[in-house]
C-alpha cells in the first residue's frame, strides 16, 4: 500500500513531506501538469488576475483593520489617521480602495468572457453558479466596505440600500430595523457591517476554492467552445499558462499602480471626503461605478418593490443562465445571430451604467427603461429562442485541427483517422 | 453639468447653507494653473508656506485643520526649528490640572493643529448659526475642488441691484444660492509676505489653495515619486515575462 503512494519527488525533504501529506503531489497535479486547452486567448488571464486581487484585498484589509475604528464617532477620523499618520498607511488604504475597482474590473471581464464563450454550458453549470455566488459575495462585501469610511456617500448609500428591504411586503420595516440594529443607520449598523466585511472575504475564499475544484473536474472551456479531444489539444498548465498569467498580471498590476500612485481618487466620489451627516442629504446619491448598472435598474421601475426585485433579479437570473441558453454551441464565434446580440447586450449594460450615474430625469429615465428591458429581454427571450432559430457555423473538429503538424502523423494515416 | 450641480449642492452642505434654488445662476469656476496638477505635479513649497501663513493669519480663526499635526509642516519645507517656533505660537489643550480644570500649553510639533472652537455649538453661537467646515480635505470634497475654492475666495463682489441679501450674508456668484455666511476672507493688504512676493488677493488665494491641496493629500509628492518606480518595475517585468512567454511557447502551434 505504502509503495503505491510513494512520492515521485526525489528531493529528500520534499519527499518526506509528500509521503506524509501529499500536498506537493496535489499542487503538481492541479497547477503543474494539469492539462489545459492550448488555444486560450488573453481573456483567460482574468481568473488568475481576480485571484491575485482577492489576495491583495484580504492582505491590505487585514492591515487596515489594525488602525480602523468601527464606530460612527471615530470611523472617518481613523481613516484619515491611517492616510496621514500610519507609516505607508496611504499606500495600504489606496491599494485597498482602488483594489476593489481593479478586482471588479477583472471579475467582470472574467464573467463576460464566460458568457461570450458559453463557459456556463454543460458540464460547467455548477462551476458557473459558483462563479455567480462569488460575484454576489464580492458585491455584498464591497457594499459594506464602502460604508466603513463613514463619509457622506458611505452613509447615504447605506441608507438607500438598506431602505430597499422596506419594500418587502408586511415585514419590510422590521427587516430594516433589524439590519440597522436601530432606527436609522448609525454606529450599530457600521460595526455590524465592519464585522461582516471582515467575515465575507473568507467565505469568498472558500467558494473560490470550490470554483477551482469544479474547473479541475470539468476542465477549462476555450475560445472555440469545443471539447478537448486528445492530449494534442492541451498543454500542461506549467510552464505555458503560469508564464502567460505572469505576463498578464504584470500588465494589469502596472495599470493598478497608475491608479494607486497617480490618480487614487479618480474612481471615488468627492462627497465621501465630507464626514457622514445624517441631517444633510447629498444632492445626488450614487454608488461606486461597479454598481451603477444595478442602480439604474432599481430606478428604472416606478414601483419600489418592483425596482428592488428587478435589481436583485439582474444578478439572480445569471444563476439560471445555463438553462436559459438553449443553443448547444458554446462559443459565440460560431453563432452568427447571437454574437452581435451579445454586444448589444453588453452595450445595454454600459448604457445602464451611464444611466446610473445621472439623475433620473428627462432622457435618462427612458434610456434606463430601454436598457433594463434589453438586459432582461436578452436573457429571457433572445437566448432561449436563438437556440431554436439560429443556424450555427460549422465547428472545427478539434482544437488542434487547423494547425496539425503533418510530419507528426504516422505513415499512411489520414488526418481524419488521427482525429478520431 | 451633473457634477457641477453636485459641487454646488455640496458647497451648500459644507458651509451650512441649504442649496436648492438659484443653482442655475451659480458661475463655473475658471481653471487655474496648479503646481500639484498632473502626474508630474509636485507642491510649490514656497507657495504652500505662504499659504500656511494665510491659513494661520486669516482662516484659522474660524476653520480647523484637525487631521494635521504641526510636524506635518516638514512636508512643505519648514525646518524642525521653524516648526517648533510655529507650534509654540498656539495654545492647545493639555489635559486637566488636579482640580479638574482644563489646562493649555504651547503646542509642540507632535500636537494636532489648534481647533478654532472648542466644539461645533460654540462655533455656531459665535458665527450667526453658521458652522465653518474643517479644511483638512476641503480641496478634495468637491469636483474640481482647487479651482472652486480659488474662485470662491476671489469671487466676492457687490450684489446685483435686484438681490436682497439675507441678514449677515455676503454675495458670491460661485457659491450655490450666491449668498454665503463667510465674509470676504482675503482683503488687499491684509497679509504681508516675508519673501518679497507681492501680496494680492489673487496671489493669497492661489497660495492658500496650494497649501490646502497639500494638506488634503500630504502623501502626494512621495506617492508620485514611488509610483514611477512601481509602474516602471511592473512594465519591466511585463517585458521580461513577455519574452519568456514567447520562448516557452515557441514551437507550440
Amino acid at each position: 500500500m505504502a509503495s503505491a503512494s510513494q512520492s515521485q519527488f526525489t528531493n529528500p525533504f520534499v519527499r518526506w513531506i509528500d509521503n506524509r501529506l501529499p500536498i506537493v503531489t496535489l499542487m503538481q497535479r492541479e497547477f503543474g501538469t494539469f492539462p489545459v486547452p492550448k488555444n486560450f486567448n488573453y481573456f483567460w488571464n482574468f481568473g488568475a488576475i481576480s485571484m491575485l486581487l482577492m489576495v491583495v484585498m484580504i492582505s491590505t484589509g487585514v492591515v487596515l483593520a489594525m488602525d480602523y475604528m468601527p464606530n460612527a464617532a471615530e470611523a472617518f477620523g481613523s481613516v484619515q489617521h491611517i492616510m496621514r499618520d500610519v507609516n505607508y498607511g496611504w499606500l495600504v488604504r489606496y491599494l485597498h480602495q482602488n483594489g476593489a475597482s481593479m478586482f471588479f474590473i477583472a471579475t467582470y471581464i472574467h464573467t463576460f468572457r464566460g458568457i461570450y464563450y458559453g463557459s456556463y454550458k454543460s458540464p460547467r453549470e455548477l462551476l458557473w453558479i459558483l462563479g455567480v455566488v462569488t460575484l454576489l459575495i464580492m458585491m455584498s462585501t464591497a457594499f459594506m466596505g464602502y460604508v466603513l469610511p463613514w463619509g457622506q456617500m458611505s452613509y447615504w448609500g447605506a441608507t438607500v440600500i438598506t431602505n430597499m428591504f422596506a419594500a418587502i411586503p408586511f415585514i419590510g420595516d422590521y427587516v430594516v430595523t433589524w439590519l440597522w440594529g436601530g432606527f436609522g443607520v448609525d454606529s450599530p449598523t457600521l460595526s455590524r457591517f465592519y464585522s461582516l466585511h471582515y467575515l465575507l472575504p473568507f467565505v469568498l475564499v472558500a467558494v473560490v476554492m470550490l470554483h477551482i475544484t469544479a474547473i479541475h473536474k470539468v476542465g477549462s472551456n476555450n475560445p472555440l467552445g469545443i471539447d478537448v479531444k486528445s492530449p494534442q489539444d492541451t498543454l500542461p498548465f506549467h510552464p505555458y499558462y503560469t508564464i502567460k498569467d505572469c505576463f498578464g498580471l504584470c500588465v494589469y498590476l502596472a495599470l493598478f499602480a497608475v491608479l494607486v500612485f497617480f490618480t487614487p481618487d479618480l474612481l471615488g466620489d468627492p462627497t465621501n471626503f465630507i464626514p457622514a451627516n445624517p441631517l444633510q442629504t447629498p444632492a445626488d446619491i450614487q454608488p461606486e461605478w461597479y454598481f451603477l448598472p444595478f442602480y439604474a435598474i432599481l430606478r428604472a421601475v416606478p414601483n419600489k418593490l418592483g425596482g428592488v426585485a428587478l435589481m436583485f433579479g439582474a444578478m439572480a437570473i445569471l444563476l439560471v443562465l445555463p438553462w436559459l441558453d438553449t443553443s448547444p454551441v458554446r462559443s459565440a464565434r460560431f453563432r452568427p445571430i447571437y454574437r452581435p446580440l451579445f454586444f448589444v447586450w453588453l452595450a445595454s449594460i454600459v448604457l445602464l451604467g451611464a444611466v446610473g450615474a445621472h439623475k433620473p430625469e428627462g432622457i435618462w429615465v427612458l434610456l434606463g427603461r430601454i436598457g433594463t428591458i434589453y438586459y432582461f429581454g436578452h436573457m429571457l427571450v433572445v437566448m432561449p429562442l436563438l437556440g431554436w432559430i439560429e443556424r450555427p457555423l460549422p465547428l472545427p473538429e478539434s482544437i488542434s485541427r487547423p494547425v496539425i503538424n503533418k510530419d507528426s502523423l504516422p505513415r499512411g494515416a489520414s488526418v481524419a483517422e488521427i482525429r478520431s | 453639468m451633473n457634477r457641477l450641480v453636485l459641487t454646488m449642492a455640496l458647497a451648500g452642505l459644507a458651509l451650512g447653507a441649504p442649496a436648492r434654488a438659484e443653482e442655475a445662476n451659480t458661475l463655473t469656476p475658471p481653471s487655474q494653473s496648479w503646481s500639484f496638477a498632473g502626474p508630474f505635479g509636485t507642491v510649490d513649497q514656497a507657495a504652500a508656506q505662504r499659504g500656511f501663513q494665510i491659513y494661520a493669519d486669516a482662516c484659522s480663526n474660524c476653520h480647523g485643520l484637525k487631521y494635521l499635526h504641526y510636524r506635518d509642516l516638514s512636508g512643505i519645507g519648514f525646518t524642525e526649528d521653524q516648526i517648533k517656533k510655529i507650534a509654540a505660537r498656539f495654545e492647545v489643550p493639555a489635559g486637566f490640572d488636579n482640580q479638574g480644570n482644563i489646562v493649555t500649553k504651547p503646542a509642540t510639533p507632535a500636537s494636532a493643529f489648534r481647533p478654532p472652537f472648542p466644539n461645533d455649538e460654540a462655533a455656531r453661537a459665535m458665527l450667526n448659526g453658521a458652522l465653518p467646515p474643517d479644511l483638512s480635505l476641503i480641496t478634495s470634497s468637491f469636483p474640481n475642488g482647487p479651482n472652486y475654492i480659488y474662485a470662491l475666495l476671489t469671487g466676492y463682489r457687490d450684489p446685483p441691484a435686484d438681490l436682497k441679501l439675507a441678514d449677515g450674508m455676503n454675495y458670491n456668484p460661485y457659491f450655490p444660492g450666491q449668498q454665503i455666511a463667510m465674509p470676504p476672507p482675503l482683503n488687499e493688504g491684509d497679509i504681508a509676505y516675508t519673501d518679497g512676493t507681492v501680496s494680492t488677493v489673487a496671489q493669497n488665494a492661489h497660495d492658500v489653495v496650494t497649501f490646502l491641496a497639500w494638506a488634503a493629500h500630504p502623501d502626494m509628492v512621495q506617492r508620485k515619486r514611488i509610483g514611477f518606480g512601481v509602474v516602471a518595475y511592473f512594465l519591466g517585468m511585463a517585458g521580461i515575462t513577455f519574452v519568456l512567454k514567447r520562448r516557452i511557447w515557441h514551437g507550440v502551434h
